[in-house]
């Protein structure tokens, strides 16, 4: 019952990936795209989880570990690039 | 008896000690002591000749390279020793010239290294019965005369005449040098005597192993047409033109043909090659003689028409191979006689000739025949020598020049009258030519004496006052005129000691104990007799009609050997760099395209043509729903990045198929693989977020429609292929997997992950590496970033 269960909502992740995904591909401005990297991010996470559930294994876990802290990185470098145009600034007084 | 190794190594070690001379005693002239090197290697050569002359032969081994076969050895025969004293009898004497010759401002020790770098070459050329060996020789000589040819090398000319040489003697080399080693496939020895006998005339490489050792031979004797090289090396000091140029070096391709005559003179394509090129070239080289302007121009066609007449003298002499020991064959041996009587005297007389030259040039500042004249009076020993040398080239009584034409004259009869290899249809051509080319020898013999020393004096046109020369630069050529009227005396004392036995070795086959005829100076009236006296009748009437109309030929129009020469260098240049621009566009896209035409030619080319792509599903995995979907992500967002329109949306695609491939390898699972793809691929990103910062706004491409559909064919070509070629290997495993051992990585390594025991234990060699790529690339960037180009050095890149 669970195996079922699991693999109805991977599918669904799957599905909002690929919806995610025309979003990034669409999607009119910068911002737009941005969250739908990080909802990408999120939606992967949960992906994992999932899978290691149905693999019976506790090896991904630092992988999703990994992803939750580079999902967060990587949207601030995202945002930080948009906002100021550079990800890491000079100190002014140098 | 000194071992002929060392003798030929002397020279060599004399060049390397001549320089501390040179610095050590600057007051004495350093030519002096160069002097005694020759002098002692003549004396020793000297000694050799009673022994040569009964029939012996020395042979000595000095081993190099034994497992190939390479050996110095030497040998002595009566053919070597000819040119041996020809080499260093003439090199003594041209060294004591160039004492004279050259002043001590001129860079004395260079000439002196050259030179005798030159005489060891020489040496080991004509004493080497290894082919290799000889090789080595033969370049050395074309390293040396180029060195020597542009001794003044801030003159054009004289890098012009250099580069020249080298390049056409260099090809003759090779020739060569390819010719050797077919005979080395043929016979499987490298020594000369052993291929005599070893040789099979019926074996494939026969005749292409002969062509190839004519070419190098005929180079080197500058031979039709490869003899432009020749007057353009005149720009050498005269000494060198004396000594490589007329006596030695140019003689070393008849010395190889002489040598080879026993392996392959027994062939018809021989005898045809060898003696009508000669006569060809003796033709042509006295043809252009005459209406040359510079008396060392003039000199040099000479030594070409001159040495193109001893050539077909042993194409003529090799019939007597083919006939074998018989009566008949007594006639042609006696042509290769003449050959080596008149390359002896050929050295003696162009040597005083071109020492001449050199006084009157020294003298008088001037080598132009127009604005000399007169000089007899101002110069009466020099014109004494001049008309001496002359008229033995000439071919007149009482000079040494008169029997060997004669002698050569005889022989071109007597082959006319041939009646094997065919002669018969073309038999008369031999005499015509000779003596037509004859006629022309005579004419510019006397342009050089006439033209020099008669007429009126014209102190104005010279550089200098026109006086004698001093003493020590005229014994030289004083002792070669008397050479030149010695052997017209006693030839016969040269005949028997030197050339028989020179002769002897040229036919070893043959048993010459019947044929011996001592050359007279009288032999009564025959053909030979009535061609010279007809040469002299006719050559003076030309002279005379000549010196009244002003030139006689038209001058040297655009279709010479030299414009061909000139224009396939520079139609050599052209193309190469044409062709080089076209393809080497700088555009990095082109080269792209290149590799990947290779990789699609080589890798798809093979597979198709050896059959290889095979499809084989029976034993993959299913496909599960997940594994679709996150394929089908990818290949959206594939898509989607080559249309993207600008820089971040492709960024963040690439990061989606970068997550993708992460999720990928989770499904497959891999989750050391993914934890890496997921923070390398997140630094990526931010990486190109950080470049992008200095990079302007994506702008439309402007490439043209055929650009880019041949972009679209072959990147989609390259899909194609690498895709088939991974699933035909997929489809074919040759082996089981060595992954099971890997499984021991607890027992062999004490680890649980798998994965990290290969990367730090089973494998920890590549680890190590990879980890210092990375070090590498560190401080790469660290380096790009840091150091960068100061203000005055902005153009580091051009330089």
């Amino acid at each position: 019952m669970i195996g079922i269960m699991l693999k109805i909502s991977l599918t669904l992740f799957a599905l909002a990936i690929v919806i995610s995904l025309y979003r990034i591909i669409r999607g009119p401005s910068i911002p737009d795209r941005v969250i739908a990297m990080d909802m990408i991010g999120v939606n992967l996470i949960s992906a994992i989880a999932a899978i290691s559930i149905l693999l019976n294994t506790k090896a991904y876990l630092e992988v999703i570990l990994i992803l939750g802290i580079l999902a967060f990185i990587s949207t601030i470098a995202l945002s930080k690039f948009i906002e100021r145009g550079v990800i890491i600034e000079h100190k002014r007084d140098r | 008896m000194i071992s002929i190794q060392l003798a030929i190594m002397i020279p060599f070690l004399a060049a390397i000690i001549t320089p501390f001379f040179y610095k050590k005693l600057p007051r004495i002239h350093i030519g002096w002591f160069v002097l005694t090197v020759p002098i002692v290697l003549f004396i020793s050569l000297i000694r050799f000749i009673p022994s040569i002359a009964e029939g012996k032969a020395y042979i000595n081994t000095v081993q190099w390279i034994p497992s190939y076969g390479i050996n110095f050895t030497t040998y002595v025969d009566g053919l070597s020793i000819i040119f041996g004293l020809l080499i260093t009898g003439i090199g003594s004497l041209v060294i004591l010239y160039s004492i004279y010759y050259l002043s001590a401002k001129e860079s004395l020790h260079h000439f002196y290294i050259y030179l005798l770098l030159f005489m060891g070459a020489m040496l080991g050329v004509i004493f080497s019965d290894n082919l290799m060996v000889l090789y080595v020789f033969w370049e050395l000589t074309s390293i040396s005369s180029f060195l020597l040819i542009a001794f003044w090398y801030h003159r054009k000319k004289s890098r012009y005449g250099a580069q020249k040489a080298l390049l056409i003697t260099f090809g003759g080399g090779i020739a060569m040098l390819s010719s050797f080693l077919m005979i080395y496939i043929m016979t499987d020895t490298m020594s000369v005597r052993e291929i005599i006998s070893l040789i099979d005339t019926n074996h494939a490489l026969f005749i292409p192993a002969l062509l190839l050792l004519l070419i190098g031979a005929f180079t080197k004797s500058a031979q039709y047409p490869f003899h432009i090289w020749l007057p353009d090396a005149m720009e050498a000091p005269t000494p060198v033109s004396a000594y490589l140029h007329s006596a030695t070096m140019v003689k070393a391709g008849i010395y190889l043909v002489a040598r080879f005559t026993p392996v392959f003179g027994s062939h018809e394509v021989w005898f045809w090659l060898v003696s009508s090129i000669g006569l060809v070239t003796l033709f042509w080289g006295s043809f252009n003689a005459v209406r040359q302007i510079d008396l060392k121009a003039l000199l040099a066609y000479s030594t070409i028409s001159q040495l193109g007449l001893i050539m077909s003298l042993f194409g003529i002499g090799s019939i007597a191979l083919q006939l074998g020991a018989s009566e008949n064959s007594i006639i042609y041996t006696q042509a290769s006689f003449a050959a080596l009587f008149h390359l002896v005297n050929h050295s003696t007389f162009k040597g005083a000739l071109f020492m001449v030259v050199g006084i009157v040039d020294h003298e008088v500042g001037t080598r132009d025949i127009r604005r000399l004249g007169g000089l007899m009076a101002f110069m009466p020993v020099s014109f004494t020598i001049a008309l001496i040398g002359s008229f033995s080239m000439a071919g007149l009584p009482p000079f040494n020049g008169f029997l060997s034409k004669e002698m050569f004259f005889e022989a071109v009869v007597n082959v006319s009258q041939s009646d094997i290899f065919s002669i018969h249809v073309f038999g008369l051509l031999f005499p015509i030519i000779a003596w037509i080319a004859s006629v022309f020898t005579f004419i510019y013999c006397m342009i050089i004496v006439f033209k020099t020393f008669f007429g009126p004096y014209r102190p104005e046109k010279l550089e200098h006052e026109a006086h004698e020369a001093k003493v020590g630069m005229l014994i030289p050529p004083i002792i070669l005129a008397a050479l030149i009227i010695g052997i017209f005396i006693f030839p016969n004392m040269l005949g028997d000691y030197i050339l028989r036995p020179g002769l002897a070795s040229i036919f070893p086959s043959l048993s010459l104990e019947g044929s011996y005829e001592p050359i007279s100076i009288w032999h009564g009236f025959n053909p030979a007799l009535w061609m010279t006296i007809g040469v002299v009748v006719i050559g003076i009437v030309i002279f005379r009609i000549q010196s009244r109309r002003k030139s006689l030929y038209i001058p040297p129009g655009k279709w010479t050997f030299d414009q061909l020469y000139n224009s396939t260098l520079e139609q050599i240049e052209l193309r190469g760099f044409k062709i080089t621009s076209f393809y080497m566009t700088g555009s990095l896209r082109d080269y792209l395209v290149y590799i990947f035409l290779f990789l699609m030619v080589s890798v798809g080319g093979i597979f198709l043509f050896t059959d290889a792509f095979t499809f084989d599903m029976s034993s993959n995995a299913p496909i599960t729903l997940y594994e679709s979907l996150i394929v089908f992500t990818m290949m959206a967002a594939v898509i989607a990045i080559i249309f993207a329109k600008s820089r971040i949306t492709a960024i963040l695609l690439n990061g989606v198929l970068g997550y993708s491939i992460a999720l990928l390898f989770v499904l497959f699972r891999a989750p050391d693989l993914a934890l890496t793809q997921l923070v390398v691929e997140t630094v990526t990103t931010a990486l190109f977020l950080l470049c992008f910062y200095f990079l302007p706004e994506k702008e439309k491409e402007d490439t043209a429609q055929k650009t880019k559909s041949v972009n679209v064919i072959v990147s989609i070509l390259v899909g194609i292929i690498f895709v088939s070629v991974a699933l035909s290997v997929q489809g074919g495993k040759l082996f089981e997997t060595i992954s099971a051992y890997f499984e021991n990585a607890y027992e062999l390594a004490g680890a649980h992950n798998i994965v990290n025991a290969i990367l730090g234990d089973f494998r920890a060699f590549d680890t190590m590496l990879e980890v210092i790529v990375l070090f590498i690339g560190g401080i790469g960037v660290y380096t790009l970033i840091k150091l960068k180009a100061r203000k005055e050095a902005e153009n580091i890149e051009n330089q």
